[in-house]
């Protein structure tokens, strides 16, 4: 197969960068996309000029570190398919092909393909856990969780915190990835206690990163490679006005003031 | 160099206690806000449609219906007064949906400063994509609207009491029809994707309801265009006259 | 070099309780002033951050990933054993320590095994309760499932995606600690070398691999989680980042290196297609359960499975193994596998496959049935592939995976350098010279959750650290080195760039230090990777500058690293003259092809110790001594 690849260089965050136009020959079929440029790269060292930098590991759709904008679709055009995963086959011989990084303010580039990602870490630490202290966890079969629940809470946690959500929301809005979250842990009995408080802080967090509104286009869930639902984001929902609405319990004293 | 610091500096996540205020400055609440006056103004629609229907009722009918805006609620309330507190609720539930709505749209346009060589659409429609022009353009239209049936200033005959006179007085233009026509339709849009975010956004998504709220969207909003572009369409051919 | 095990005496079953009773504790005030360097943040580096942490100590935790969710322990698909006996079916902590001590071909410490035996009805409560979804029955209850090597249920999981349900949890208790400003996270951050001040460990020297920076930490202990070295294969089914540095920086600072030559290569993955292949894709194990594994009776024949009639076909394993059939340890799977292949009646391009077929599951429990337990793994394997397992057998083929050799460490999991840990696959401690399917997950969150954070104390409450800083000379000296390593590779301006260094010698390790070895092999490799090793170095071409993003120089570096470790493991290989586990030496097999050890000769731990630059390395032996156990010739027929 011959491609020709217009590929988004930027040095790093301050750069404007811009598409540069390669063409790779000797690609096969069968070669994962990410061995495809893996292909180019060593041609590119060959030749001396700087390989194209894109983030990957695993390379078994898992760890979620790969993942650009191929031809305006996020992780390529195959449905629940991560970039690493997608084959080159998917592809006609000949095909122009335009890869771009995730674009978003609270993603900046770091360079050509790869972005920081640190925000999902930061809505995570401030609110996405269940506090069990190690040591503290009684039996496991002291709490029977319904199956239905279980499966469900497992549908949400399959998410890989990849980035295409955001990348394919026309808002750059993170709600499918912080909906997946919320919901993960609020289906369980063991996430009740901090149901409240951690919907409220993980929503505050990804709004303090910038990243935009949700306006219901339904395009993360197209793009999500592990087709996690937009129902979970109306969870979410339910689950912050329930928060905000409940009044913080308290008890009534005998001379009528407040405990 | 001592530890090196991170690639990023770090925003410290804290832990937000649930507040009104926050409630308010976050983007979820604003969407929530938007979505309440939207169904308030949702409950308008329909019901300003079924009090409009009433024009194939002939004159007397219709402007019996007007009146009764005015007269509702006696003798307990004063002539105009409930018209007016639901004035009043819709105007602020327009202020409020429009600066939802605009903060929500700066937050977007904010978060992505470079936009792609191109995205592809898959899942979002017609009706999501032109929901901010599409208020921007009911707005403009509800304007010229008011000044057109409720004020009468850019009525050609205008007779305050006489609504059935001046709808069709104005409708008889058929530019006039046309652009209401036109209006109408950006409001069956808008109410489309409006309806069915507001089940997301309001988390109605619960069983048996999920499965359909794209439909029951959908049909709300067909049967709603149809119903307000029936009115002119009878004013051009003469139904109603 | 002294290799003190520091086994508590007394009955097995109580030697951890007391033990843990008895060691030193760090008052709660202390713990505030002691800074601990976690390297790694997989199953056991997360684990072991997040829970000092708790304990009230200032961590630092290091991984060159974007972020710490994204470790290598997130790609494990199967499962996690505990000895729960949910099943009724007679699972105990001593059948489960029997079962990993039989399973490592008694090549490990009895006390070690039987404590993560112990631990691990402990990780399944820990887990549960910070959320990990596993897989439920109707009634609520937890669900098990066999896995290969035992003959109880006990292994649990959610789904095909274990290792990331149980990485998220840890991950999201350390970022619980990193919010809470007790954890600092340093993401793109590789540890590239020790620094030792006084004979203890007190800093690691690292490079940001955004700016190319290098910098460094100082602490009063450094503990490695940076998993293990299985891509010294170039092909294998660890994740492209997954290197042998950090342990490797540490073995040359004078941390033991135990068993290097105990690779494990896992039976059940997806063959390769070409040469571009950049890593092998696993299946799980647990595919086993329900599929049966079979290649032609006739050499070369090359028609379509469905074509073969039943019988045509040799269901090998089920014959050679009646009783485990198709759930025989990875080990013995992977060699009866090469050995078919080897014969000639492989499947697939160049004959490196044999079928795993679900024909005879989907005809008893339904597609349904089938597609509930492995959808997942079938998609991916469609994806790979373009075919379906549904309709057409899967073909499978050995790949490496997991190594059971590492860094030797103490009861406290304590390398031979005071104030340096191992935990999980870093270390060498627990599997022997094979490891069971569904135990990696097993050991990475007991070190990191319940023996680590105990043991750690014991050394800071006894030990006068004095303050040492980042300013301390040997930080400076050790930095300074850093830097000069890193203007070689780029200074060496060659034509060949480290991928191409990486595929060679992996091809080579993959030859003749794999599956099987022999002496004449491993001694005409050793001599080819001196020969390659110093053609890198002349002949490496990295390009771009050292203070930027550079992924081919964060390759070179880890590159350059496993040429050393390659020749270790070849020699350590070649010295060890018996068959075990994994390590299978064609010069010593029994009549029936099976390993056959040499428990008089070699029935130790192999610590090999660092003696300098083109110096060979010195062994040690920690004699493996079983009060309980007794070793006895592996039968799984």
């Amino acid at each position: 197969m011959r491609l020709t690849l217009h590929v988004w260089r930027q040095s790093g965050p301050r750069d404007a960068g811009r598409f540069v136009r390669y063409d790779v020959t000797d690609v096969s079929p069968d070669m994962s996309f990410l061995e495809m440029l893996d292909v180019l790269n060593q041609q590119l060292l060959g030749r001396q000029e700087e390989p194209i930098a894109f983030d990957h590991d695993c390379r078994e759709g898992i760890c979620g570190a790969c993942g650009m904008v191929i031809n305006g679709r996020p992780h390529g055009p195959q449905h629940a398919t991560t970039t690493c995963q997608l084959h080159m086959r998917t592809f006609p011989d000949g095909a122009a092909l335009w890869l771009e990084p995730w674009r978003a303010r609270a993603f900046p580039v770091v360079k050509d393909l790869v972005v920081d990602r640190s925000a999902f870490d930061r809505v995570i630490a401030a609110g996405g856990f269940i506090t069990a202290r190690t040591g503290s966890a009684p039996e496991a079969n002291s709490t029977l969780v319904p199956k239905r629940d279980a499966d469900l809470a497992m549908d949400a946690a399959a998410c890989i915190g990849c980035g295409a959500c955001v990348a394919a929301c026309p808002n750059a809005s993170a709600m499918l990835f912080v909906a997946a979250k919320v919901s993960h842990l609020g289906l369980l009995p063991q996430g009740q206690p901090e149901r409240a408080t951690r919907v409220v802080s993980m929503v505050a967090q990804m709004d303090a990163e910038g990243f935009g509104a949700c306006t219901n286009h339904g395009e993360c869930m197209a793009a999500c490679p592990k087709e996690i639902s937009i129902d979970f984001i109306a969870r979410l929902n339910r689950d912050y006005l329930k928060a905000v609405a409940r009044p913080k319990p308290q008890a009534v004293k005998a001379n009528g003031g407040d405990v | 160099m001592t530890p090196p610091t991170p690639p990023t500096a770090p925003t410290s996540p804290t832990v937000a206690t649930p507040t009104r205020s926050g409630f308010v400055r976050s983007l979820v609440g604003k969407k929530v806000i938007m979505a309440v006056t939207g169904v308030i103004l949702f409950l308008f629609v329909v019901g300003h449609l079924a009090g409009n229907l009433k024009v194939f009722e002939g004159p007397a009918d219709f402007n019996a219906y007007a009146e009764g805006l005015r007269t509702v609620g006696a003798p307990f309330l004063a002539r105009g007064q409930l018209l007016w507190a639901v004035r009043a609720v819709l105007l602020v539930s327009v202020l409020l949906h429009i600066w939802a709505a605009i903060a929500v749209t700066r937050a977007s346009w904010a978060a992505r400063p470079i936009g792609y060589h191109a995205l592809t659409r898959t899942e979002t429609t017609y009706a999501a994509r032109t929901m901010r022009w599409g208020g921007v353009i009911i707005f403009l239209y509800v304007i010229y609207h008011l000044l057109d049936l409720t004020f009468g200033a850019v009525n050609p005959s205008f007779v305050p009491g006489d609504v059935y006179h001046n709808l069709v007085a104005s409708f008889e233009r058929w530019p006039v029809s046309a652009v209401y026509i036109a209006a109408v339709i950006v409001v069956g849009l808008h109410i489309d994707h409006g309806l069915w975010s507001a089940f997301q956004t309001l988390g109605l998504n619960r069983p048996p309801t999920f499965r359909w709220r794209r439909g029951i969207a959908a049909a709300i909003a067909v049967l709603i265009t149809a119903g307000y572009v029936a009115i002119p369409v009878a004013v051009l051919t003469g139904t109603v006259r | 070099m002294e290799l003190r095990s520091k086994a508590p005496a007394g009955p097995l079953a109580d030697k951890w309780e007391r033990y843990r009773s008895d060691i030193r504790l760090v008052s709660p005030t202390n713990k505030l002033k002691h800074h601990i360097i976690v390297v790694g943040s997989g199953l056991a580096g997360a684990s072991a951050a997040a829970s000092l942490a708790e304990l009230g100590y200032t961590v630092s935790c290091f991984c060159f990933q974007d972020s710490p969710r994204r470790a290598h322990s997130i790609a494990a698909q199967g499962g996690i054993n505990a000895a729960k006996n949910y099943q009724n079916d007679g699972d105990s902590v001593f059948r489960l320590f029997y079962d990993t001590i039989k399973g490592g071909d008694f090549r490990s410490r009895e006390v070690n095994v039987y404590r993560l035996a112990e631990t691990s009805l402990r990780i399944i409560d820990q887990c549960t309760a910070q959320g990990v979804p596993f897989a439920r029955e109707y009634g609520g209850l937890l669900a098990n499932r066999s896995f290969g090597g035992v003959q109880v249920a006990r292994t649990f999981y959610a789904r095909g995606q274990t290792g990331q349900q149980l990485l998220l949890g840890a991950y999201q208790a350390l970022e619980r600690q990193v919010g809470a400003g007790k954890v600092r996270m340093y993401p793109r951050t590789e540890m590239l070398d020790l620094v030792v001040v006084d004979g203890r460990a007190r800093g690691i020297v690292v490079r940001d691999l955004v700016s190319g920076a290098v910098g460094s930490s100082a602490g009063d202990a450094v503990v490695l989680a940076t998993g293990g070295y299985s891509n010294v294969y170039y092909l294998s089914t660890n994740a492209k980042g997954c290197n042998v540095t950090a342990i490797w920086r540490a073995h040359r600072r004078g941390a033991a290196f135990a068993n290097p030559c105990f690779t494990q290569i896992h039976p059940t993955c997806i063959p390769q297609t070409g040469h571009h292949q950049s890593k092998l894709t696993l299946m799980s194990e647990s595919l086993r359960n329900d599929g049966r594994i079979w290649v032609p009776k006739r050499k070369g024949d090359a028609r379509p499975p469905r074509e073969i009639q039943e019988s045509e076909r040799d269901y090998f394993l089920e014959r050679l193994y009646p009783s485990y059939g198709n759930l025989v340890p990875r080990d013995v799977a992977s060699r009866r596998v090469k050995e078919v292949c080897d014969e000639g009646r492989g499947v697939g391009p160049g004959g490196y496959g044999v079928y795993l077929d679900f024909a005879d599951a989907i005809a008893r429990l339904g597609r349904h049935v089938i597609a509930e337990r492995y959808g997942n793994l079938f998609e991916m394997y469609e994806r790979i592939t373009a075919e379906n397992p549904f309709d057409v057998p899967m073909r499978i083929y050995p790949a490496p995976h997991y190594t059971m050799g590492g860094l030797w460490v103490d009861y406290n999991l304590m390398t031979t350098i005071d104030g340096l840990y191992a935990i999980g696959e870093a270390n060498f401690s627990d599997h022997g010279a094979n490891r069971l399917g569904a135990s990696a997950l097993m050991q990475g969150l007991a070190d990191g959750y319940f023996i680590l954070p105990y043991t750690i104390g014991d050394y800071l409450a006894q030990v006068k650290l004095g303050q040492v800083g980042t300013d301390h000379t040997a930080f400076r000296q050790v930095e300074r080195e850093v830097s000069e390593r890193v203007e070689r590779l780029l200074a060496a301006r060659g034509r060949t760039t480290p991928d191409a260094f990486h595929r060679e010698l992996g091809r080579l390790m993959w030859d003749k230090c794999g599956m099987s070895r022999n002496a004449q092999g491993l001694k005409e490799t050793l001599q080819k990777i001196a020969a390659l090793g110093e053609r890198f170095a002349r002949d490496v071409y990295v390009g771009g500058k050292g203070e930027e993003f550079n992924q081919t120089l964060e390759h070179a570096g880890r590159v350059a690293d496993f040429f050393e470790l390659a020749e270790l493991m070849c020699r350590d290989a070649l010295h060890r003259e018996e068959s075990c586990g994994s390590h299978f030496r064609e010069e010593f097999q029994t009549p029936e092809g099976e390993a056959k050890r040499d428990d008089a000769r070699f029935g130790y731990v192999a610590a090999w110790e660092y003696a300098g630059a083109g110096k060979a390395p010195v062994l040690n032996k920690e004699p493996l001594e079983f009060e309980v156990v007794h070793p006895a010739q592996r039968s799984y027929v």
